[in-house]
């Protein structure tokens, strides 16, 4: 606030005594500067700062309080052999793939169905946006008791068609299933929106070409809509691979206890939540700093991977290869249809 | 036209499907915070909306500081909302509209900080505002995430394309300064922009959890995600209790994403075309 108040005046000045003075460049954007000022300001101390300080806690033991020992590398090197951490990344990957792909597939449909309805489409929008707006903790509550396995709804309805009760929330895949369940279930809604703007932003004349070429629906999907959708199956892809590598607040409220937030035999404990645990509730700072840094890492290593399988390198040339080959057909339907026409024309003229 | 027809049904049935399986848990939420606790935990369960929705809630009120929290949720979620819209629609409006020197350097900065993930300066984070003596305040909460780049990135988009040049030109030719355009012209025309990044900062800072977690550390002042979670952590036992509470948590947020839904999803798609 401060900044932007205090050089609002230079503003002023600045512009005025361009006329008689020669410019100075760095002096006549000096609003411009304050302007963007407090992101950097604000980045600096507690986004960069931070950062490099955290690289600096990580060459460490440290409590919190205490005194600071240097001990180089050896956290890192704990690192690798720590059971637990290898645990909560094993735990956190299962529980992404188990969300991500239902995630992004139901996407997929949902916005192919929402794309071809006509009515109630604002409805359905905003019904199946409401689940990612909705507080995580909250959430996480109600499917606690829905995934309970005494008195669980779904305990209960397994038990009412004959099947018998599943743990859920005790069992090592029943807790990641549980947990993938809510995550799906936040963020289909939301990658479906985005999809369909996806759809949406396809011309109608790429379909109106294939259909009139006599393009099945299964050629219009993987020949046109796939490859003109990559940039946005990407966009979703490393945003959903971010998020799933951060998870936390599923996993932390389903097991509400503090001193086991991971679940019956850590089987619901994820990088963060190890992150959170070595921090603030055992206080190894530098522990957790480290396992910070494996965090950052492992989200760079899966991004690229990301880009790689969905083909971000040789993006943009197959799409515009794609667009230009419907454009052809287009082009050549027209003018099919242009003689056509003139050939219609001629025919009546020559009738008449 | 029939297969068409058959076509269109088909789509229907599967979005309505979607759309059950969307709001159920909200209506799950509502069945447990209307019923009692043996009720919910007897078999077969019940299913229907029962008559206990203020007893349950007037218990969650006995139980935990539910106004307090509130109170200390919704002055972080406006404070931030409020130096979230001034910050970034400021800073974006000098990036999208004006030429200067290491303008596009600054601004790949800006977006190369979208790589660092939150929880690698968790750690830092927390050392750093304790040095403040800032833990267990409001400011915690507030100031850190007063300008994000998320916002600034977002809100550059939109200004680029919804500001025209001439406007600008015509505020310096009436002699208006560079905060002067930005509030004449860049403010006005933003307006739209500004409705979409401010229900989502409110709703991103109402839902936090992880970051009050750590920095709210006394007991009697927590947000209102944290007060749930300890809610459930010690009157676990008591499931509708803890049921009316995360519904009476979840309502003032659905109520705001509601107010602006349309625009907001459309925006918010718009938005992530763009990237």
């Amino acid at each position: 606030m401060a900044v932007t108040s205090k050089t609002a005046p230079a503003a002023v000045t600045a512009t005025a005594t361009t006329a008689d003075k020669p410019p100075n460049k760095f002096k006549q954007a000096l609003p411009q500067y304050a302007a963007v000022s407090p992101f950097f300001i604000l980045f600096a101390i507690f986004g960069a700062f931070p950062v490099l300080f955290s690289i600096w806690i990580s060459f460490h033991s440290w409590d919190g309080i205490g005194e600071m020992t240097w001990v180089g590398l050896e956290q890192y090197n704990y690192l690798l052999s720590d059971a637990t951490f290898w645990k909560a990344i094993g735990n956190t990957l299962i529980i992404w793939v188990l969300s991500t792909v239902p995630m992004l597939l139901l996407a997929l449909v949902i916005a192919n169905a929402l794309h071809n309805a006509t009515r109630f489409r604002t409805f359905y929008r905003v019904a199946y946006f409401i689940p990612n707006v909705t507080s995580v903790v909250a959430i996480t509550l109600v499917f606690g008791s829905i995934f309970s396995n005494n008195f669980g709804l779904l305990n209960a309805f397994l038990q009412s068609i004959g099947l018998g009760q599943v743990e859920w929330l005790t069992q090592p895949w029943g807790i990641k299933i549980a947990i993938a369940t809510i995550i799906t279930w936040r963020w289909v809604g939301y990658n479906a929106i985005i999809y369909l703007a996806g759809l949406q932003a396809i011309s109608a004349d790429v379909y109106e070409a294939a259909k009139v070429d006599g393009a099945s629906s299964r050629q219009t999907f993987w020949r046109i809509t796939v490859p003109m959708m990559r940039p946005v199956i990407l966009f979703t892809a490393v945003t959903s691979t971010i998020g799933g590598l951060q998870i936390f607040t599923e996993s932390r409220v389903l097991f509400g206890d503090t001193n086991n937030i991971g679940g019956p035999g850590d089987a619901g404990l994820t990088i963060v939540s190890y992150l959170y645990q070595s921090a603030f509730i055992t206080n190894q700072f530098g522990y957790g700093a480290a396992i910070g840094w494996a965090l950052f890492v492992l989200i760079v290593l899966f991004s690229i991977i990301n880009w790689r399988l969905i083909g971000g390198n040789d993006d943009e040339r197959l799409t515009r290869r794609a667009a230009r080959r419907v454009e052809r057909r287009i082009a050549a339907q027209n003018a099919k249809k242009t003689a056509e026409k003139t050939a219609a024309a001629k025919e009546t003229a020559d009738v008449r | 036209m029939s297969v068409e027809r058959i076509r269109t049904v088909v789509g229907h049935v599967v979005l309505m499907l979607g759309v059950v399986v969307s709001l159920f848990p909200f209506y799950w939420m509502v069945v447990m915070a209307s019923n009692t606790t043996p009720d919910i935990f007897s078999y077969p369960p019940k299913l229907w909306i029962g008559s206990h929705l203020f007893e349950n809630m007037g218990k969650v009120l006995d139980n935990i500081d539910f106004f307090g929290s509130m109170v200390i949720t919704l002055i972080a979620s406006l404070g931030v909302t409020v130096l979230v819209l001034f910050f970034d629609s400021l800073a974006a409006f000098a990036f999208a509209k004006y030429e200067f020197p290491g303008r596009n350097l600054l601004f790949g900065l800006l977006l190369a900080t979208f790589m660092i993930p939150a929880q690698l300066s968790l750690v830092p984070q927390f050392v750093t505002l304790a040095e403040f003596g800032w833990i267990g305040s409001l400011k915690a909460l507030i100031i850190p995430g007063a300008a994000n780049a998320f916002g600034i990135f977002w809100m550059r988009q939109y200004a680029k394309g919804a500001i025209p040049d001439e406007l600008i030109s015509a505020a310096k030719v009436d002699g208006a300064g560079f905060f002067r355009q930005y509030l004449t012209v860049g403010l006005p025309v933003l307006r739209p922009g500004l409705a979409f990044l401010g229900i989502f900062t409110f709703i991103n800072v109402w839902n936090d959890y992880l970051w009050p977690l750590i920095v709210m550390t006394d007991p009697n002042r927590l947000t209102l995600q944290v007060a749930l979670d300890q809610l459930n952590g010690i009157y676990g036992t008591d499931y509708s209790m803890v049921m009316a509470g995360a519904l009476m948590s979840v309502v003032p947020l659905i109520g705001v994403f509601l107010i602006g839904a349309r625009s907001f999803i459309a925006d918010l798609a718009a938005g992530a075309m763009k990237f």
